[in-house]
């Protein structure tokens, strides 16, 4: 019963695997005979090719704004929106509406919001008399990165919160009434009930929040592809380049499997860091 | 008190910051680009649909559309099928079998799917099948198997296996109970990963930027990217486009939030 897709996920997935595992010791165009070169494209991969470097710098700064930001406000609206009224309902909807919407039309939406001179954002901070904060937030090096991490926080935090809020109304009630009988105030009950309660759940945000960042692409190529100067550049952004622009097919290869390989170890990190705390509040 | 004043002001900052892109969206799909850059907020000087018959008019946005609706409703069709078997192999399997089944495809949940691009791409031109709508769905299935088998197996992993059973001794073979017992039971579970399936195929650029560029097999987001270039002065246009390509989405989360939700949700907390 098995065997038709057991037959197509091996011809599809498990068997390129092995073959872009090939592909990395090769240096190959795409269209010409390949040549071996055995690790050589790891070797340059780590120790010359800075452009590879300030991607990876980029990537990591990408994930752990994201993952901070999107987390943070996730927990907080979700504290927020905690009990089961309309209002909270609604809200929840709201915020999670964006989720449904493909990366190319936030992209292009934001691409708009962001626009230097038509866009939303510079008229309103125009319009209260802040003319000196308009920039030109996608087409400028400093601000390109930041610009497309605070799209994917709006993008995401919504069912993030959907996420926490079926973590947190697990939590017992008679746990928020002692510590209420207790007097402890509102700060103290997140800090002692609320957040080594959500830690199961936090883990889980945050194992796919990083994911989907070091995974993300079509975001990045809607708003920016890159630019400018590749300060907005991501490790899928670089592969797809290096691939499809620079024709290194054989180098591509070797960045993908460094890829994995990244994500592998931050999940693995999270993972025991996240258990240990729990452990330690037992 | 100042609690509920920081609480209300930031709940209200976020409702905004969702409410006002979208609607600058939708009112702008009915203006011109005058009216979206002098005031994006306000109704339309006048309430046509120019932008929609031009966007028409312009070829472009049948076939796309057309073609993402072909590719994501067989992808997800697929892949239910073969994932629910898959996941009912493994429910059903006494011997070790079923958990190498589980472990291999579980592997694929390691291996983010963006990292065989490379691969596929020389293995879909060796066999022409870039350009092939048919192509893309093979992809799409291989991609997202792995997660519903996941999501799928965990569902009938909670079932009493005594389920099965009665019917196995009552006679009744494999695809029987697969059939009359095991797809009923696990309406929602199919119902949810259908949804967060349908979203990832109707949404993704990746595969199809990389293996389509003839225009008549483009999906929508290719073909939102092409606009990108040729309207890149006119937002209007733009808009109207965005907006055709979520309506369906928009629609379905309208008339059924709740299941959209869950799907959604369980796709990130399983994966």
């Amino acid at each position: 019963m098995a065997a038709p897709a057991f037959a197509l996920y091996s011809f599809l997935y498990l068997y390129p695997a092995v073959t872009n595992l090939l592909y990395s010791t090769q240096r190959w165009d795409g269209v010409t005979t390949p040549e071996f070169v055995g690790l050589k494209n790891f070797q340059n991969l780590l120790t010359n090719d800075d452009l590879f470097l300030k991607i990876l710098g980029n990537n990591i700064r990408f994930s752990l704004i994201v993952v901070i930001f999107q987390t943070g406000f996730a927990l907080l609206f979700a504290t927020f929106l905690l009990k089961n009224t309309r209002t909270n309902i609604f809200l929840r909807t709201v915020y999670f509406f964006p989720t449904i919407l493909s990366s190319v039309s936030v992209g292009l939406i934001w691409t708009f919001l962001y626009d230097p001179n038509y866009g939303f954002i510079n008229a309103v901070l125009k319009a209260i008399g802040l003319d000196s904060l308009a920039m030109n937030w996608l087409g400028d090096a400093r601000f390109s990165l930041y610009a497309v991490a605070l799209t994917q926080v709006w993008f995401h935090t919504g069912q993030m919160v959907v996420i926490y809020v079926a973590g947190l109304q697990q939590i017992p009630a008679e746990l928020y009434e002692a510590a209420e009988v207790d007097g402890a105030s509102r700060w103290q009950q997140f800090k002692n009930v609320t957040w080594p309660m959500a830690l199961p759940t936090t883990a889980v945000v945050v194992a796919y929040t990083t994911i989907q960042t070091f995974r993300a692409f079509d975001l990045i190529y809607a708003m920016t592809s890159g630019g400018p100067l590749n300060s907005s550049d991501l490790l899928v952004t670089m592969v797809f380049n290096t691939a499809f622009v620079g024709y290194k097919f054989g180098y591509a290869a070797t960045q993908t499997i460094f890829l994995v390989l990244l994500v592998l170890l931050v999940t693995y990190l999270q993972r025991r860091v996240l258990r240990i705390d729990d452990g330690t509040k037992k | 008190m100042i609690y509920k004043i920081f609480k209300n002001t930031l709940l209200t900052i976020f409702a905004a910051a969702v409410l006002i892109p979208s609607s600058i969206v939708v009112l702008g799909s009915f203006k011109k680009d005058v009216e979206i850059y002098s005031k994006p907020l306000a109704l339309p000087d006048s309430w046509n649909l120019d932008n929609f018959r031009t966007l028409i008019d312009s070829g472009s946005v049948f076939t796309p559309f057309k073609n993402s609706t072909i590719v994501a409703v067989s992808s997800v069709f697929f892949t239910i099928l073969f994932a629910s078997l898959v996941a009912y192999a493994i429910a059903r399997s006494v011997t070790v079998s079923g958990k190498v089944l589980f472990g291999l495809f579980a592997l694929g949940l390691a291996i983010p799917g963006q990292v065989n691009i490379i691969p596929i791409f020389t293995l879909f031109t060796d066999l022409g099948l870039n350009n092939s709508l048919f192509g893309l769905v093979l992809v799409n299935i291989a991609l997202t198997l792995p997660i519903s088998v996941f999501i799928i197996s965990a569902f009938f992993k909670d079932l009493p296996k005594e389920m099965f059973e009665v019917a196995s001794i009552d006679g009744a073979n494999h695809w029987r109970v697969y059939r009359s017992i095991a797809m009923p039971l696990a309406r929602p579970a199919i119902g949810a990963t259908s949804i967060f399936l349908f979203v990832i195929n109707w949404n993704d650029l990746l595969y199809p930027l990389m293996l389509i560029n003839e225009l008549d097999k483009k999906t929508l987001p290719l073909t939102l990217i092409d606009y990108r270039g040729e309207f890149a002065t006119s937002y209007s246009m733009l808009f109207t486009a965005i907006l055709v390509a979520s309506i369906p989405m928009v629609l379905m989360y309208i008339f059924a939030q709740r299941s959209f939700i869950a799907g959604l949700t369980a796709g990130a907390v399983k994966g």
